[in-house]
């Protein structure tokens, strides 16, 4: 018997290594520590036997169990790791295939520029408002001290709405978002500190560089005690993070008719970095934005006194920051919408 | 605004390079667009003065000519038709750097032996110099050129562009210019000297002037030169009139603009001896008087125009132009000369009516200083004596009924620094403001300067105009960086325009490109939303508009999203997902229209792009209203869908979209004939959404719900009813029973299993229950009673 048992060990043993795959290794298990195997039939029928005999042969078949066992247990895992080996060595997939299109939306240029120049004027402490679109002559003009036949009404050729009436001029597509300057002057007292996007409109024939639709952002803060020194912080803190920390920028007096003092704000030209190019018109700048101190008839006509308060204001044109940072080559292309140039963006 | 740095120089000592002083001119406020330099290449080359021309030996078409340097002579070969002995002449030593005439590069001269003989140097052509192309000829100089200096000297310069800003008329001449260089740089302005002699009669014998109205003219001032000679100009002053680019046309006429570019006062002469009746009337003009101008065109006036007359007509357009019947020609003996102050909003509206700009208008209309008429005067009678051989009539008419006190102005280093956070002391003040031309006095007890404008600067009214002049002169460049420091103000609400951004953030995620399209649209195009049917609101209308395309403002976002679908259309092969939020305008009788925030999207083309994996079908009412709930729940809301009556839209795959039974959009495929006007292909589909309405809803915060702890069990049935049944009013039903957590198509069958007339609805339903786990028998209670209910309700049975 103990013969049949050994003679059992080294067939199990055998016929084990052959074995490669999983239901092969079931099949293995069923003959040979199935229910009906040999080996159970055999440990089944053990106690029946003489004492001597019972410990000798139990003890021998019950240690061929566990190794048969231990064995099928190592063989389980060999074949699984055979096998997870065979399924991530041969998928046979062709990586370089297109992934399944999924749509992909995006905000136009416009603004996505509009985003950040909030992003960095909020934090600075000015809140976003937004005004008409159509205006009154005098929030467009006359409050910003360009009353009619003002040779500062050259700087602004205006879209005018039809009134039915000849000759009567009052509303207007406005020129600039200087006129919520009054509007929110009129509404709020000292702090203020706000900007404001929105569309402007022009008389003018379009071409590569005019357009007669575009976006504004204007800024205004009044309160007491702000200078035009914290006008060029908060203007230089502004080009600093729109055209980068390293990038020069020019603060020079200029004119319009709502500031005094006035001022331009202009950056190294991002195309020849200041040496002079076609983009810059052979000067090295880019002029970016116009602002000023609010001028003083302009807080006085809202009842804001000039002597105890001052503020500045700032105004600038939108699309002329992707112009620049993209080397767009013409305005015209932002409003046409043609997917081809928007989905660039 | 054109200035020669040459001319320049004869005021102010400039020490700058051109580049630097356009650096400062631009900080300072008068921006330089573009210098033109001429000149700055001319190395050995010189004045020279022909004194001979022989016959070259070896060659007819050659000459020998000997030019005179002043230091030496020398004979060069020169091919030009045109030399001959005594012209002034430019002459190039070799090694001089020429533009060679046949290739049109820049080349050194080298000595050259033509036809035999030595030429070491050369006349040289217009087209060698780089000034034309002229290669013809000899470029021949005045007779008053002096021989030997260098070229750059004598015809060398630097032309800045300047752009003079509309409150800075006294920048309009060079005198300004120089003024302001002056106190840019530290320098001393020195002005020509007039002294003059007065030999003839008192002019009042020969002119009176009359100022019919004030407040139209402030003051007239006018001298008269008798014996005068019509003849070209002197050389300095041609040249001077054609760098600022006007064309020189005769002594008389040529002092009178010189004079005006060098002091910015327009000027005017007329031939004294055809005005009549020996009277100057300033007045307005008689409705429909005309009056021939200087440019040969009989002009039309209106009442409100100003006219200079004599007793018989308008010899003039005050400010404008001269009239041809009092011009000066070859004839002329003797000269008025007038230099006015007007209103400057009669002569910006008078030259504006007869489309007549002119140097004198944009001058005038910028507000000059009525101070400006009598050192130009007296400048420009001197140049007709020294220049054109005149007597000048004794005295000089001065009537100024407009004269206006100057305020002084007070100013201190505190109000600087208040205004512009730079500490400024008062003596910087003094110097800044004095170097410009102000009086400034010191008081001695308190900190404050008192300060008068000069006369020249109409712009200067407020300590904050002051204050720019003396930081403007120091330099803004000097002006500390700070950051705001005083207190954050109160928040200002603008909920609308974050929800909007929301809204375009989300859209965007659902895959949709955002644009931005026109405000203003033509009429054929807001006509086209509605075919066949009148438009149900009149838009606004722009009373100027650059194109019939933009002539109404948009009372619809469709329009020009419908356009801009369209145009893509013709490049894009695959799906276009659009959307737009922005205003569109209600008119409101005279009042300023309402300007109400939409947002509108629209789908159009495959659902998916072309690819290997599956090819999609076509975008479609479904997708477009799956895009609106996927919206809707974003903002945590639900909507209910009824039929819609747009008439842009296709009537049964339409719907209103409402919350709470209140309107705040549509969504649904766009009508057939819409889609045929816009000339789109396929199915285009639309949603569109009233911005504030839809805020209003989404303003109540969403209530958070816990996270159920029982399974939810899942049971489908498949139901067959009637054709007409809507899938709503099964959804209601199985809704409404308790524990039914959610509801859920899967299928909808219509075809050969189903009997004729029917369809089949395939639900998933998950029951669930908050505090326990449902059971088997539960559950089958319920979906009997679901079951029961769609029959008895609906007539509903199970699909076998």
């Amino acid at each position: 018997m103990l013969e049949q048992l050994e003679k059992l060990h080294l067939e199990a043993i055998d016929k084990l290594n052959c074995v490669s795959e999983a239901k092969e290794l079931e099949l293995w298990r069923i003959r040979y520590l199935g229910k009906k195997s040999q080996l159970t039939q055999f440990l089944r029928s053990v106690g029946s036997l003489p004492l001597e005999e019972r410990r000798q042969l139990g003890d021998r078949a019950n240690k061929l169990k566990l190794t048969l066992e231990s064995s099928l247990a190592e063989k389980e895992k060999i074949l699984e790791e055979t096998c997870l080996t065979s399924l991530l060595g041969h998928t046979g997939l062709d990586i370089t295939l297109p992934g399944r299109p999924i749509p992909a939306g995006r905000l136009h240029p416009t603004t996505q520029t509009l985003e950040e120049i909030y992003s960095v004027f909020t934090r600075m402490g000015f809140h976003v408002v937004e005004g008409p679109d159509v205006e009154w002559d005098y929030y467009n003009f006359e409050a910003l001290n360009i009353p009619p036949d003002h040779p500062a009404r050259d700087m602004f050729d205006t879209l005018w709405i039809d009134s039915g009436e000849t000759g009567k001029k009052s509303r207007l597509l406005r020129t600039h978002t200087s006129p919520m300057q009054i509007r929110i002057m009129e509404k709020q007292r000292p702090p203020i500190r706000v900007i404001v996007p929105g569309r402007t409109y022009r008389y003018e024939a379009t071409d590569a560089t005019h357009e007669s639709m575009f976006y504004q952002v204007e800024g205004l803060a009044v309160d007491t005690n702000i200078t035009l020194a914290d006008l060029k912080g908060t203007l230089f803190e502004f080009c600093h993070h729109l055209f980068g920390h390293q990038r020069k920028i020019r603060f020079r007096c200029d004119y319009f008719p709502f500031v005094e003092p006035g001022v331009e704000v202009a950056t190294e030209c991002l195309a020849c970095q200041g040496s002079g190019c076609r983009l810059c018109g052979y000067s090295g700048w880019l002029e970016i934005l116009g602002a000023g101190m609010v001028h003083p008839d302009v807080l006085r006509r809202v009842g804001i006194d000039p002597e105890i308060y001052s503020g500045f204001a700032f105004g600038m044109g939108v699309e002329r920051i992707p112009l620049l940072r993209y080397g767009i080559d013409d305005i015209r292309l932002f409003y046409s919408n043609d997917l081809r140039f928007l989905t660039q963006f | 605004m054109k200035a020669s740095l040459k001319w320049l120089r004869s005021y102010v000592d400039i020490k700058l390079t051109p580049q630097e002083l356009a650096g400062k001119l631009t900080m300072a406020g008068l921006e330089v667009k573009g210098i033109q330099i001429t000149g700055s290449s001319w190395d050995n080359i010189v004045v020279g003065e022909v004194i001979a021309t022989n016959p070259h030996p070896n060659a007819d078409r050659l000459k020998l000519a000997t030019v005179n340097l002043g230091n030496q002579q020398i004979t060069v070969v020169c091919g030009a038709p045109n030399i001959s002995a005594g012209q002034k002449v430019v002459f190039a030593h070799t090694e001089a750097r020429l533009i060679d005439g046949h290739t049109g590069k820049p080349a050194l001269l080298k000595p050259a032996t033509i036809r035999g003989v030595l030429s070491e140097g050369m006349v040289c052509s217009e087209k060698e110099l780089g000034i034309s192309d002229n290669h013809e000829a000899i470029l021949v100089l005045s007779p008053e050129a002096p021989v030997g200096i260098p070229l750059s000297e004598y015809l060398g310069d630097a032309i800045f562009d300047l752009d003079i800003t509309p409150n800075r008329p006294d920048c309009l001449c060079m005198v300004g210019i120089a003024r302001e260089i002056a106190a840019l740089t530290g320098e001393t302005l020195h002005l020509p000297e007039i002294d003059y002699e007065e030999s003839a009669e008192s002019i009042n014998s020969f002119i009176s002037i009359d100022i019919a109205d004030p407040k139209l003219c402030y003051r007239y001032c006018a001298s008269l030169v008798t014996g005068v000679k019509p003849e070209p100009s002197p050389d300095w002053l041609q040249q001077r009139l054609t760098g600022y680019g006007m064309r020189p046309i005769s002594n008389i006429v040529d002092i009178t603009n010189y004079v005006m570019l060098e002091y910015g006062q327009p000027l005017h002469g007329f031939d004294y001896h055809k005005i009549k009746g020996r009277k100057i009337i300033v007045r307005s003009a008689g409705s429909g008087e005309t009056i021939p101008t200087l440019d040969g065109v009989v002009r039309t006036l209106a009442r409100d125009n100003l006219v200079i007359a004599d007793e018989e007509k308008a010899i003039a357009i005050a400010g404008i132009m001269g009239g041809l019947d009092t011009e000066v020609t070859d004839a002329t003996t003797a000269i008025l000369l007038e230099s006015a102050s007007f209103n400057r909003t009669t002569i910006r509206r008078g030259a504006s009516q007869l489309n007549l700009q002119s140097e004198a208008s944009i001058r005038f209309d910028k507000g000059l200083s009525s101070d400006l008429t009598l050192a130009a005067l007296k400048r420009a009678t001197q140049l007709l004596i020294n220049l054109a051989g005149g007597k000048a009539a004794k005295g000089i008419i001065d009537e100024y009924p407009g004269r206006t006190e100057q305020k002084a102005i007070v100013l201190s280093a505190k109000e600087v620094k208040r205004l512009s956070g730079m500490e400024v002391s008062t003596d910087e003040m003094l110097t800044a403001l004095q170097s410009l031309g102000f009086e400034c006095q010191q008081d001695n007890l308190t900190p404050q300067i008192s300060v008068l404008p000069p006369y020249w600067r109409s712009d200067i009214k407020y300590t904050a105009d002051v204050v720019e002049e003396v930081i403007r002169v120091i330099g803004y460049d000097k002006i500390p960086i700070t950051q705001l420091s005083t207190l954050l103000p109160a928040q200002i609400l603008m909920p609308e325009l974050s929800f909007k951004q929301k809204l375009q953030h989300i859209l965007a995620g659902c895959g949709f490109q955002e644009i931005l399209t026109y405000s203003l649209v033509s009429q054929e195009k807001l006509q086209k939303l509605s075919p066949g049917q009148e438009l149900k609101l009149n838009p606004l209308k722009v009373a100027n508009p650059m194109s019939k395309e933009q002539e109404y403002l948009r009372t619809s976002l469709r329009a020009n999203i419908l356009s801009t679908l369209s145009s893509n259309q013709r490049h894009e092969e695959t799906g276009i997902r659009l959307f737009e939020a922005g205003k569109i305008f209600l008119p409101q009788g005279k009042e300023l229209p309402l300007e109400k925030e939409m947002l509108c999207a629209v789908l159009n083309g495959a659902r998916q792009e072309l690819s290997w994996h599956e090819n999609g079908k076509a975008l479609d009412f479904f997708d477009a209203k799956g895009v609106a709930e996927s919206l809707l729940s974003k903002l945590g809301l639900t909507a209910t869908f009824e039929a819609s009556d747009d008439e842009g839209l296709f009537p049964g795959k339409s719907a209103a979209i409402l919350i709470d039974s209140d309107r705040i959009g549509t969504v649904g495929e766009l009508h057939p004939s819409v889609a045929q006007a816009f000339e789109l292909d396929g199915i285009t589909s639309l949603i569109e959404v009233d911005v504030a309405e839809l805020m209003k809803k989404a303003g109540t915060a969403n209530k958070y719900q816990p996270i159920p702890r029982f399974p939810g069990i899942t049971r489908d049935i498949a139901l067959v009813v009637d054709k007409q049944v809507t899938y709503q009013q099964v959804a209601d039903i199985v809704q409404k029973i308790a524990l039914v957590k959610k509801v859920t198509l899967f299928d909808l069958y219509t075809g050969v299993q189903v009997p004729e007339g029917k369809k089949s609805f395939a639900l998933r339903v998950i029951y669930q229950s908050p505090d326990r786990t449902l059971t088997d028998r539960e559950i089958d209670k319920l979906h009997q009673k679901i079951v029961s209910r769609l029959h008895q309700e609906l007539g509903a049975t199970l699909r076998g």
